[in-house]
C-alpha cells in the first residue's frame, strides 16, 4: 500500500516572524498601538462640540508639534504596514491551509464579528486612506471647499456630503466590529487567558467598541442633523 | 427512523470523489452514528458495492480515531461527543445528513471519509514528552503537585487528538490540539525543564505541517469532543513567545510530512 515518500515542501524551521504565533504577537502589539491612537484622536475630536475655535486650537497643536508629529506619524505607519503584512501573510496561509472545502460547513461558536476581521480589516484601511485624503492632506475634498488649517469647516463641509458621512459610519461600525473581537483577542495572542478575567474582558471589549463607534459616529450624524453647523 | 446518508465517495487521494445519497429505512434511533455506517455497509456489500471507510477503533469516545463532518459540524449537532458516541436519536426523522472527510491540506486525503492525521503524531514527537529516568519506580508523591495545577494539567491531558479542531476551524488551525499538548506538560513541574524548547518545537513542527494559524474565534473548542478550553492555546502563545526569547540557539530540527497513501496508482 505504501511508499514513502519525502514531502517536496522545504524543511526550514520558522523564526519568530516566520511562525504564526509571532505573527499574531506583532499583530497584538501593532493593533494594540493602533487602539491606542484610535482613543487619542476621539478625545481630540470630540472637540469638535465644544466650540470652532476650540477644534483648530487643537489641529494647530498638532501641527506644531514639530518633529514630534512626525515620530507619531512614523510609528503609526509602522505600526499598520506590520499589522497590514502580517495580515495578507496569515490570509495566504490559511487560504492554502484547506485546499477542498466543504459542502456544507456551519460555525457554532464563534460570532459574525469573530468571523469577519479578514473583511472589517482591510475595509477600515481603505476607509483610513480615503479619510487621511479628505481631511489631512485635503486632495479628495467632494462638493465642498477645502481650507488648510480651518478643521472645523473642513470637517463640517466634509459630512454635509451625505455619501462621505454614510461611509464614515459605515467603515466606523466595521472598524467597532474589529476592535470587539481584536480588543480581547490581543491579550490571548499574548498568552494571557484566565477562566474568570476573559469574559470580562469579552464583556469590556464589546462596550468599548460600542463607545469608541458612537462617539466618532456622533460627529457625522450631527452634521448631517444640523446640530454642528 | 428514516435517514437519508449523502457521503463523500473518494477511492484514493488521486481519484475523483463525489457525493452519493444512500436512503436508510430502518435506522434505530439507539445505534451510534458508526452502528448506522455498519448497517449501510453490510448492505452495500450485499450488493457487492464498496463500503464506505471511516476510521474507528474504541467506539468509546476515548482513542481520537473516529471523526468526520456531519452536515457541516465536526463530530456532529451534540457537543463534546465523538461520532462513535453520537445516538441517532439526535437527528429529525426523515434528515438528511452529509458526511464529510476532514478538511485540510495538512492531512492527506485518503479514502472516502478517512484522513492522514500523522501531522499531529509529528507534532507530538517534536517536543510532546518529558525526560525521565528509567529505572526504579519513584516514589508516588515525591514532587508534590496541587490540585488546580493538577486539574488543569489533565483537562489539557484529554485532547485525544481526533482532528476535529483542524476541521472546524476557517484557517485549518491546529493550535487547539497543539495547544493542549504543550499544555498539559507545561503545567507540571516534570514538564518544567523541557517547557521552553517544547513550545518552540512543537511550534516549528506545527507549522511545518502547513496548519493555519489561530484567530482565537473558538470553532476548535465548540467541536471539541474532549472541550479542550482556548485557554490552552493563550498557554501555547506565552511559552512559545518566552521561548523563543529565551532560546540560546536558533535552530529546530522538524520532521518534514510524508504521505503514502497512493492507492489509485497502484
Ligand atoms: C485602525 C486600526 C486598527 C486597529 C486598532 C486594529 C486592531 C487590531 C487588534 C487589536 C487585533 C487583534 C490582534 C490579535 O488577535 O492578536 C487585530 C487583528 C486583525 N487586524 Fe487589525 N486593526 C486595525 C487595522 C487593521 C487593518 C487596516 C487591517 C488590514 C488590512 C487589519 C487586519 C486585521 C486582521 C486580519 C486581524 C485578525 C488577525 C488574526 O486573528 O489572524 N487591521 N486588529
Ligand atoms: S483538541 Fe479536541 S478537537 Fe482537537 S484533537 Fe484534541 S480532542 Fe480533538
Ligand atoms: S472510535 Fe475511539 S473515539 Fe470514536
Amino acid at each position: 500500500m505504501s511508499s514513502a515518500v519525502a514531502s517536496p515542501r522545504d524543511n526550514r524551521a520558522p523564526g519568530f516572524w516566520g511562525s504564526t504565533n509571532g505573527k499574531k504577537a506583532v499583530m497584538a502589539v501593532t493593533g494594540c498601538i493602533l487602539f491606542l491612537f484610535i482613543i487619542g484622536h476621539l478625545l481630540g475630536n470630540l472637540q469638535i462640540f465644544e466650540s470652532a475655535a476650540r477644534l483648530n486650537a487643537y489641529g494647530r497643536l498638532l501641527h506644531n508639534l514639530g518633529e514630534l508629529l512626525w515620530i507619531i506619524r512614523g510609528v503609526l505607519l509602522l505600526c499598520v504596514v506590520l499589522h497590514i503584512w502580517a495580515t495578507f501573510q496569515l490570509w495566504s496561509r490559511n487560504r492554502e491551509a484547506r485546499p477542498v472545502g466543504y459542502k456544507v460547513k456551519k460555525s457554532v461558536a464563534s460570532s459574525y464579528a469573530d468571523r469577519t476581521m479578514y473583511w472589517s480589516g482591510p475595509i477600515v484601511l481603505a476607509f483610513v486612506i480615503f479619510h487621511l485624503l479628505e481631511f489631512t492632506a485635503g486632495t479628495i475634498h467632494p462638493e465642498s471647499r477645502f481650507i488648510p488649517g480651518d478643521v472645523y469647516h473642513n470637517v463640517v463641509a466634509g459630512f454635509s456630503v451625505w455619501w462621505v458621512s454614510a461611509w464614515y459610519i459605515f467603515s466606523l461600525i466595521l472598524l467597532g466590529m474589529h476592535l470587539r473581537h481584536g480588543l480581547w483577542s490581543m491579550f490571548q495572542s499574548l498568552g494571557l487567558n484566565h477562566p474568570r478575567h476573559t469574559p470580562v474582558l469579552k464583556q469590556a471589549a464589546l462596550w468599548i467598541a460600542i463607545l469608541i463607534t458612537a462617539g466618532y459616529i456622533s460627529i457625522p450624524v450631527s452634521v448631517l442633523a444640523g446640530w454642528v453647523r | 427512523m428514516k435517514l437519508t446518508l449523502t457521503i463523500w465517495r473518494q477511492k484514493g487521494p488521486d481519484s475523483k470523489g463525489k457525493f452519493v445519497s444512500y436512503p436508510m429505512d430502518n435506522v434505530n434511533p439507539e445505534m451510534s452514528m458508526l452502528e448506522c455506517l455498519d448497517v449501510l455497509n453490510e448492505s452495500l456489500a450485499e450488493r457487492g458495492e464498496e463500503p464506505v471507510a471511516f476510521e474507528h477503533d474504541c467506539r468509546e469516545g476515548i482513542c481520537g480515531s473516529c471523526g468526520f463532518m456531519i452536515s457541516g459540524v465536526a463530530h456532529g449537532p451534540q457537543p463534546a461527543t465523538t461520532v462513535c458516541q453520537l445516538t441517532m436519536r439526535h437527528f429529525k426523522d426523515g434528515e438528511e445528513l452529509v458526511l464529510e472527510p476532514w478538511r485540510s491540506r495538512a492531512f492527506p486525503f485518503v479514502k472516502d471519509l478517512v484522513v492522514d492525521r500523522r501531522a499531529f503524531d509529528r507534532i507530538i514527537e517534536s517536543g510532546g514528552y518529558i525526560s525521565v529516568s528509567t529505572g526504579n519506580a519513584p516514589d508516588g508523591n515525591a514532587i508534590p503537585v496541587g490540585k488546580e495545577e493538577s486539574d488543569r494539567a489533565m483537562d489539557a491531558a484529554a485532547c485525544i487528538g481526533c482532528g476535529a479542531c483542524v476541521a472546524a476551524c476557517p484557517n485549518g488551525s491546529a493550535a487547539l490540539f497543539t495547544g493542549a499538548k504543550i499544555a498539559h506538560l507545561g503545567i507540571l513541574p516534570q514538564g518544567q525543564p523541557e517547557r521552553d524548547r517544547r513550545a518552540v518545537r512543537m511550534v516549528a513542527q506545527m507549522h511545518e505541517e502547513g496548519f493555519g494559524s489561530c484567530t482565537n474565534i473558538g470553532e476548535c473548542t465548540g467541536v471539541c469532543p474532549k472541550e479542550i478550553p482556548l485557554e490552552v492555546i493563550a498557554r501555547m502563545n506565552r511559552d512559545y513567545l518566552g521561548g523563543a526569547w529565551r532560546e540560546r540557539k536558533n535552530v529546530v530540527t522538524t520532521i518534514a510530512p510524508v504521505s503514502d497513501w497512493d492507492f489509485a496508482k497502484k
